[in-house]
């Protein structure tokens, strides 16, 4: 389905299959991401898109009665024989669409998954810190207050405080799931650019209800319908007037869906 | 029912006129039985209240008559000397009273903490459902059984094995009565604790999950400063229990008045003292209003300990 890639790919994903017990979610989806491309996901709500994610960081294994089957590779290494579940699941930065402020500080937020690690030295994660909450477009507003609760921040600031999270612990890979659900159209534009700079030193899986955010931001494009990938290919083809499927030109110009 | 809404609407002015029909009956009812809903449910409310106070006067009554003679506030809370009895010098002290009540309750919750706060988070994390289930079926078993029960316990199955296991020659000390305690604290623990842990959200487990956190670093870095205030909540209702408990502490732990000096050393605790002597005061007298200021003390007592951990609840909100 991928055009020849020139390098291996950073991601491969054959055959995944996953049900709910016994409700079939992803019906057996094969895909490549490469290194440093912004890779989105789009499709309707139940297409699967999320479950898919679940099944990078092999979160899936605490959703009771779920079944996957199939190969998921990072880096030519199968995900299901690493041992230690907690390094994958590092370099797997997961940013959810209701943002999740931890019962912590500001500062303990973003320092949750270093300190996890083992990582203690003060200043440098002061300056880690500084340096995810920048990137997430949030530090100007938050930096007086670092110690007050992450709860107590608004929708759109909770959902940046995750994404700075998320990149806390300097994942190789980042996925982001509907990132844009509870923030205003101007703070997700800073947050586009954000990803644009992340480009250079990570992997991103964008996936978004909105059409136009896949076009701005990716450079390929998949799109699932009830488990089932209806096409994955360069923007300039998926968005193009000429699709591979014409189910795909209704879905992208909103003609249904 | 139409039929009404028409007479409402065509004919108001007949309406005014005639109290006793239909409709307006049917209104004046309907807010008769909200007035007196209200009250009966202000009622409840107050009657909360008034409950506590009202208890609080009758023993503040019974026993505060003595504090304007020549009794000594200062002499009965620091003296060791209690022989309320004595045909040639009567001396109150309840020092060693206290100090034997806050001696057991506070072995007892070394002992009740740690295991009802563990077994609340196993019993909800690391529990599958039946053994879960299973699990609460047991703990709240134990919870059932009467103090009377786990007195007689504390004199026929504790009494010989804190002897042999120990070797010391009694066995009916604080030890035994702080282990009955905690057996009798800790399902009200793990009960409300696991209530508290799971009010927790998934979506905090995930998270810290995705962030790569091991199982016990979701726990005690999410999931306890999440439920805090559920987990204090519980452990203060174990405290409450253990400092109130009267029958298997008067049973298990020798009733001798003395100030201990290890968990071997007998003791007598408060609440035993006021259900063993009285029966045998006569109404009125200095001893029988001694009594009533221990259940005054007592009271103070849980009021101490339950303003700090109110205090201590609205600090961690604070922040």
């Amino acid at each position: 389905m991928v055009a020849a890639p020139l390098e291996a790919p950073k991601i491969s994903v054959k055959d995944l299959r996953l049900s709910y017990a016994g409700k079939q979610v992803l019906n057996g989806i094969s895909f490549e991401v490469q290194k440093n491309e912004i890779f989105a996901v789009i499709g309707p709500a139940q297409s699967g898109k999320s479950s898919l994610l679940r099944c990078l960081n092999r979160t899936i294994e605490f959703v009771p009665k779920a079944k996957a089957s199939g190969v998921i590779e990072i880096d030519g290494l199968n995900v299901d024989a690493i041992k230690n579940v907690y390094e994958l699941r590092r370099r797997v930065g997961m940013v959810a669409p209701l943002p999740v402020g931890l019962p912590l500080s500001i500062y303990d937020n973003v320092a949750f998954a270093p300190r996890a690690a083992g990582f203690r030295d003060k200043s440098a994660l002061d300056a880690l810190v500084e340096r995810c909450l920048t990137q997430a477009a949030l530090w100007d507003e938050v930096k007086d207050r670092l110690h007050s609760l992450g709860t107590k921040l608004s929708g759109g600031q909770q959902q940046r405080l995750t994404i700075a999270r998320a990149l806390s612990h300097e994942p190789e890979i980042l996925c982001l799931d509907e990132f844009s659900i509870a923030i205003d159209p101007v703070t997700t534009m800073r947050i586009e650019d954000v990803l644009k700079e992340l480009k250079r030193d990570m992997t991103i899986i964008l996936v978004t209800n909105l059409v136009q955010q896949a076009r701005r931001l990716a450079s390929r494009t998949m799109f699932l319908w009830n488990g089932d990938i209806v096409e994955v290919g360069k923007n300039d083809v998926v968005f193009s007037n000429k699709p591979q499927s014409q189910k795909t030109y209704d879905y992208v110009n909103g003609i249904f869906g | 029912m139409e039929h009404e809404v028409v007479t409402l609407g065509a004919q108001p002015t007949r309406r005014s006129m005639a109290p006793g029909g239909d409709a307006a009956r049917r209104r004046m009812v309907e807010s008769l039985t909200e007035h007196v809903l209200e009250w009966v449910i202000r009622l409840c409310g107050i009657s909360a209240i008034l409950f506590v106070f009202g208890i609080f006067f009758f023993v503040l009554r019974e026993g505060v008559g003595l504090l304007f003679g020549d009794f000594s506030l200062w002499k009965f809370l620091s003296s060791t000397e209690w022989y309320p009895t004595s045909r040639s010098n009567v001396r109150y002290g309840v020092l060693s009273l206290i100090v034997g009540t806050l001696s057991v309750t506070t072995t007892a919750m070394l002992i009740a903490v740690p295991f009802g706060l563990g077994a609340a988070i196993f019993v909800s994390e690391f529990c599958d459902k039946r053994a879960k289930e299973g699990l609460k079926i047991v703990i709240e078993l134990l919870a059932a059984i009467p103090s009377v029960v786990w007195g007689f316990i504390g004199i026929s199955v504790m009494n010989p094995l804190i002897q042999t296991v120990f070797h010391v020659p009694v066995g009916l000390n604080v030890l035994n009565g702080a282990l009955l305690l905690a057996l009798m604290s800790v399902p009200i623990m793990v009960s409300i604790g696991e209530d508290a842990l799971k009010a927790v959200p998934d979506s905090f487990r995930e998270a810290a999950v995705a962030l790569g956190a091991t199982r016990w670093q979701v726990i005690y870095r999410v999931l306890v400063p999440a439920a805090k205030n559920g987990l204090l909540a519980a452990v203060l209702l174990g405290v409450g229990r253990a400092v109130g408990e009267t029958m298997a502490v008067l049973m298990a732990t020798g009733h001798a008045v003395n100030i201990p000096h290890s968990v071997f050393d007998p003791v007598r605790t408060l609440t035993a003292t006021i259900a063993a002597e009285l029966g045998e005061a006569s109404v009125g007298s200095p001893h029988y209003q001694v009594l009533f200021l221990i259940g005054i003390l007592l009271f103070s007592i849980t009021f101490a300990v339950n303003l700090t951990a109110d205090l201590i609840v609205k600090g961690v909100r604070r922040k």
